[in-house]
């Protein structure tokens, strides 16, 4: 068993209690959830906060442009294996929502947490990860993160500096390979997904990256995919020690298997043995909201979160094993990304045939994007009306961050 | 193919394809196929020769490290200058504006040759440009308001041989007064949005050039609500 947390400074308690306070008023004044308000204010009070609020814990930082808040539940679950976990699900995944999540639980020996790409060199500087996952690097609200190579550069800096800290990482994506490969611990993990948009030229040299079957090689320098310490095969994984463990998860999709090999190489880091993780990690069924059903006068949509063209053209696959009508909702806000132009690396043309619903604030744009891959369609701006007015039955709804994060709050309230 | 089919180069859409600017294509393939004039989409991928013999290049943005991979490749393979001499039509978005021209200067100081396609020098501005613009075409080009998102660093300036595009109305463009350049069939912008799918009118001016005929108008519901929903955001 770990130590439990070292005992706080007298500043970061008070900073924690009057934190806490804040989330609690601002959930019982109905403002928010309550996830990120109390760490701002502990966090104005006193700025090391994160890094006093994880001394003498074990934690595990995960990041990547996708499936972060799935992986860290995964992770979080198959952690509590060995005790209490500290963790911020509800993806308030900035230091405000860190130390949110770390203050209500002072006492938990373990913390998982979730975080932005942008920040992990605040967050892995201040809280001494013992491992960090990296889950993918692929191009995602270029207007206000930035461009792949630069998330990239300022990760592979934050690594290779990091101390005691194992590293779990994509092997089979270019960009994350880079960021991980002078780290001082890592350990390789083929999820056998195929997002490669972003990797044709080499992060390090420019040179082009060469790809055969799974292998990839940079022409201009020694990158090349690591040999993989375990192995994402079909619905199974394969381990270190070359034992093949089916995953039969809850979860639909080939990306959350990856996310499920991620987080257990990351829980068999930390201690966890393979098959209490992957038992504990079956059960995850609803990752805040998503995948969950809701039902409506006799129509059951299923929801789906999708923020760029790499979540995109992962969801549109699992959505093709059946033939059901598809909502799909856009927003464009900050929080989105304000342009675009994404839609159109979205491969929309697998949609053809099917009864079709462009939703949300920027109903339009997606409409304009349909009509050019020739999906059929009609233009709803309020999803829930949307769903409203399919066939009844089974419903695919897939919304973007703002989109989905509003649709859910409203689908909760009426449920 | 038939000889008659319009051939569009999409160009290293694996290295200039991070603004979703293969769009671009996408509507002019289809404005075509949809009037009945025969159209195909040929993506020239890096370590590909670049044919000469195309109607219309398309080529998008990228990042700094693949954007100078490209410019390498489009000078080792010089088929779409070849194809300039010959008038094919060419658009250049974000990336292409600065490879087109005679060169490129980084943040880092460091100055690269461009194709010398059209007369402009680009430069690293102090800060990026990122936002919804409204340029209003120069010299009556094409009717209507130039609408795009942009998100960049770089300023062009232009010399005489080439126009600009447009006059900024909302946003950076090239320099905070015009946007874009045109130099013969050559039409440069910083706008994504994608820009063809978000203006069709300059859609269909580069489909008149390459096909030497005027087309009937299309009317796309979607695409005009588009237009005066991100024209009523931006003004």
């Amino acid at each position: 068993m770990n130590d439990s947390p070292a005992r706080l400074p007298l500043r970061t308690a008070a900073a924690v209690k009057l934190g806490n306070l804040s989330s609690t008023l601002s959930q019982k004044m109905g403002l928010g959830a309550g996830g990120m308000i109390g760490g701002r204010v502990a966090l104005k009070l006193d700025p090391q906060a994160l890094n006093r609020l994880t001394q003498g814990r074990k934690v595990a930082v995960v990041t990547g442009t996708n499936g972060k808040t799935t992986s860290t539940m995964m992770l979080a679950r198959a952690v509590s294996a060995l005790g209490e976990v500290a963790t911020n699900h509800s993806g308030a995944n900035m230091p405000d929502g860190h130390v949110t999540a770390l203050s209500k639980q002072p006492d938990a020996p373990y913390a998982v947490l979730e975080c932005d790409e942008g920040y992990f060199p605040a967050v892995a500087g201040a809280s001494n990860p013992a491992v960090a996952m990296i889950l993918n690097l692929s191009r995602d609200q270029l207007d206000r993160v930035g461009e792949v190579r630069t998330i990239e550069r300022s990760l592979r800096d934050t690594i290779t500096a990091l101390k005691d800290c194992t590293i779990v990482a994509n092997c089979d994506d270019v960009m994350v390979t880079s960021a991980a490969w002078n780290a001082q611990k890592v350990i390789w993990v083929a999820t056998g997904t195929g997002w490669h948009h972003d990797s044709a030229s080499c992060p390090r040299c420019g040179n082009p990256i060469q790809w055969q079957g799974e292998h990839w090689h940079c022409t201009g320098c020694d990158l090349a995919r690591p040999h993989p310490n375990w192995i994402t095969a079909d619905e199974a994984m394969i381990t270190p020690d070359h034992q093949k463990i089916e995953l039969r998860l809850t979860l639909p999709g080939k990306f959350n298997q990856a996310n499920a090999v991620m987080a257990s190489a990351a829980a068999h880091a930390l201690g966890v043995s393979t098959d209490e993780a992957v038992r504990r990690l079956r059960g995850v069924s609803n990752v805040s909201g998503r995948y969950r059903t809701i039902h409506r006068n006799g129509r059951s949509a299923r929801l789906l979160l999708s923020k760029n063209p790499a979540g995109w053209s992962e969801t549109l696959t699992v959505v093709k094993e059946a033939n059901h009508p598809a909502v799909l909702v856009i927003n464009a806000q900050e929080a989105d990304g304000r342009d675009l132009s994404w839609l159109w690396d979205v491969p929309f043309e697998r949609l053809q045939g099917r009864t079709v619903i462009a939703s949300g604030e920027r109903a339009t744009d997606l409409a304009v994007r349909l009509t050019y891959a020739e999906v059929e369609h009609t233009i709803v701006p309020d999803p829930l009306k949307a769903i409203d007015q399919m066939p009844q039955g089974a419903v695919e709804v897939i919304a973007n961050y703002t989109a989905f994060r509003d649709l859910n709050a409203r689908a909760a309230a009426d449920e | 193919m038939s000889e008659s089919t319009i051939q569009i180069a999409l160009v290293l859409p694996d290295l200039l394809g991070t603004y979703g600017d293969f769009g671009n294509a996408v509507v002019l393939e289809k404005r075509m196929t949809w009037r009945g004039i025969s159209a195909e989409i040929v993506p020239i991928n890096y370590g590909q020769p670049v044919p000469d013999s195309c109607d219309i290049y398309v080529v998008g943005g990228g990042e700094d490290t693949a954007q100078t991979l490209a410019v390498k490749h489009l000078r080792e393979h010089p088929g779409l200058q070849r194809a300039v001499t010959k008038n094919a039509v060419v658009l250049g978005v974000c990336a292409g504006i600065q490879i087109f021209g005679e060169s490129f200067t980084r943040a880092d100081n460091v100055t690269h040759p461009g194709m010398g396609l059209i007369d402009s020098t680009s430069h690293a501005g102090g800060s990026r440009a990122i936002g919804e613009v409204l340029a209003e075409p120069a010299n009556g080009l094409f009717e209507g308001v130039l609408t795009g998102f942009e998100n960049h660093q770089g300023r062009t300036v232009l010399g005489p041989s080439a126009r600009p595009l447009a006059h900024v109305k909302v946003g950076t463009g090239n320099d905070g007064s015009v946007e874009g350049a045109v130099q013969g069939r050559i039409v440069c912008t910083y706008l994504h949005g994608p820009v063809l799918p978000r203006n069709p009118q300059l859609a269909d001016l580069l489909i008149e050039w390459a096909t030497g005929t005027k087309v009937a108008p299309l009317d796309l519901p979607a695409v005009s609500a588009m237009r005066a929903e991100r024209v009523r955001a931006a003004s």
